[in-house]
């Protein structure tokens, strides 16, 4: 193993982040706080309780997840994206770092401020409502799964992409909507039987309700399942990637 | 000296079907500098890339310092370093910080004084705080070589490091190659410019349409490029060289026409005169004289363009 090398990497990345701190985490807070203000000042007011809390409570895993999700891909995405971009790639191809070691370092990196990005906004959820959480090690182990596999997945786009136009519509246009669409602001259980079964096709719904359990203590998917789900996407993508691995797809001629 | 590179048969097919390294074979000689001549696109930076690892040989094998690039490539790739054609750096980050990152890649652990004395070495070390994008062309290529150096390479890679360079840099960027030289790291670059290859390479190598076409030392091709060649053409054909002509190891052309002496320019007497004298001696009549120069234009023309047919 090269850890200098992983390190070299890591280190690297996250200086980017500490050279865009105010962006970074600026923006993520601020439109977490507006969708406190909207759906759980405005909304929640008409709403009274959904499984038992607080309409403004219930949201709070689910607006947690929305922003890991997001910034873990994009971030992960962006990170081996940009190298290729403007050709920085050779250094990482000449180096003697295994395409594992470089996963490590990249997914690790992005995976961090995903993580950073999720504790802040779980600080800033308290602003708004009282967050109980019911399992705190089920929580912080649901939320760094998250992070890994969700920056793998951005990893994976990131080497997909030939453009960035390529490399914004993959999150845009798949990951945004299945987030939306994967109980962040409601139960699944308030949706007809029909749209239900959809729902449950999409692995986001595993990934929020097993989050939301580890704070609530109930969910409406077994967490069981809900674990099963997120080490299934995670192996799926270790998969994917192992098979890039193999055949240099994208990355090396 | 031993060969610290070997590189046996190298082929490399693109993707798209084109064979751009058609059974590459060199050998590089530790602490030597080569200079790999060729025009554009004839695979001096394919078989750069396929050395340090940015693409996969398709057929054949390259060794460093013993150690296979593919099988170990770990033990092969540090001891390299690459300053690629085109400048490629990140541009909002600080100069020491990407210079500390190369030498982080390649497993080192850090060693600041070190650092310091090679960007020093190449004066970056005012600019050490600066962010690339606010620097020059010719600093950013020395950026590239700070980082190429940064693990303290054994053989390092220079992609036509002067093209596009003015003539005061071009000379800057010799000193520093004689004085990397002077450290024993052992030096591959590629060039167009003969003049370059001329002036500071040890060995030269051609190559062409993806073909190693020559591997000379520059000495052996000075010596050749410093000899003249005078051709007497004669009104009767000759079967042989007379024997009264001997002395002077003259060649017969092969319809016999003509009598080839060479000489060496650099010598206080050529020899002209007394062979000129000796031949109307042993009774054959002139009909014309002809003389040409071997330089290494002519050599690398010449065996450049017997491929364009
Ligand atoms: N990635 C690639 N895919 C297909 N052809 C390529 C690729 N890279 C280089 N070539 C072709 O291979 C040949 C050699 O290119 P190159 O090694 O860059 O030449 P040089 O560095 O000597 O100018 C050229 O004809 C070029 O068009
Ligand atoms: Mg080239």
């Amino acid at each position: 193993m090269n850890l200098y090398g992983i390190w070299a990497i890591y280190h690297y990345e996250m200086s980017r982040f500490r050279r865009t701190i105010t962006q970074s985490l600026v923006s993520p807070v601020i439109s977490t706080s507006l969708y406190f203000v909207v759906f759980g000042a405005a909304i929640g007011s008409r709403i009274q309780e959904v499984e038992g809390v607080s309409y403004g409570a219930f949201i709070v895993p689910g607006l947690i997840m929305l922003s890991v999700m997001t910034q873990a891909t994009s971030n992960a995405s962006f990170a081996i994206y940009f190298p290729k971009f403007i050709g920085t790639t050779y250094e990482l191809l000449s180096a003697p770092v295994s395409f594992l070691e470089i996963v490590i370092g990249y997914v690790g990196a992005a995976a961090t401020k995903a993580l950073i990005i999720g504790a802040l906004i779980f600080a800033t959820s308290h602003f708004f409502v009282d967050v109980t959480v019911a399992h705190p090690i089920a929580m912080v182990a649901f939320l760094v799964l998250t992070c890994f596999s969700f920056a793998l997945l951005g990893f994976i786009i990131g080497i997909w992409a030939r453009s960035f136009e390529q490399l914004q519509m993959v999150p845009l246009l798949i990951v945004t909507p299945l987030v939306f669409l994967g109980g962040s602001f409601y139960s699944i259980t308030m949706l007809p039987p029909f749209w239900q079964g959809v729902s449950l096709l999409n692995p986001v719904v595993y990934l929020i309700s097993g989050f939301r359990w580890s704070f609530l203590g109930a969910a409406d998917i077994p967490v069981g399942l809900s674990l099963l789900a997120v080490a299934g996407f995670t192996c799926l993508c270790i998969g994917v990637i192992w098979w890039i691995f193999r055949t240099g797809w994208r990355f090396r001629d | 000296m031993s060969a610290i590179l070997q590189v046996e048969n190298l082929r490399k097919t693109y993707d798209g079907g084109f064979e751009a390294l058609k059974g590459v074979s060199l050998d590089i000689q530790d602490g030597e500098i080569l200079a790999l001549l060729g025009p554009n696109g004839a695979g001096k930076t394919t078989l750069i890339s396929n050395i340090c690892g940015i693409t996969r040989p398709s057929a054949g094998k390259v060794t460093v310092g013993g150690h296979d690039v593919q099988k170990d490539y770990r033990a092969a790739r540090q001891m390299i370093g690459l300053v690629p054609q085109e400048i490629a750096l990140e541009p909002f980050e600080a100069v020491l910080n990407t210079v500390r990152f190369s030498r982080g890649l390649f497993g080192k652990k850090p060693d600041e004084a070190y650092l310091e004395q090679v960007m020093r070495k190449l004066s970056l070390w005012d600019k050490k705080d600066t962010q690339v994008r606010a620097l020059s062309g010719g600093m950013k290529r020395r950026v590239l070589i700070a980082k190429a150096l940064s693990h303290e390479p054994r053989v390092l890679f220079l992609d036509e490091p002067t093209a596009g360079v003015d003539v005061e840099l071009r000379k800057d960027m010799w000193n520093v190659v004689s004085a990397l030289k002077a450290d024993g790291v052992t030096i591959i670059l590629t060039t167009h410019y003969i003049e370059e290859a001329e002036a500071i390479a040890d060995r030269v190598g051609i190559i062409n349409r993806g073909e190693m076409k020559m591997v000379e030392d520059k000495a052996s091709l000075m010596q050749r490029m410093g000899q003249k060649q005078l051709e007497v053409l004669l009104t009767a054909p000759l079967q042989d060289v007379p024997n009264a002509l001997a002395e002077y190891n003259l060649a017969l052309s092969p319809d016999g026409s003509s009598l080839i002496y060479t000489y060496d320019t650099r010598s206080d007497r050529t020899g002209i005169t007394r062979l000129l004298t000796d031949i109307s001696a042993a009774g054959l009549v002139l009909n014309d004289v002809k003389t040409r120069e071997s330089s290494l234009e002519e050599i690398f023309v010449g065996l450049v363009s017997e491929d364009r047919t």
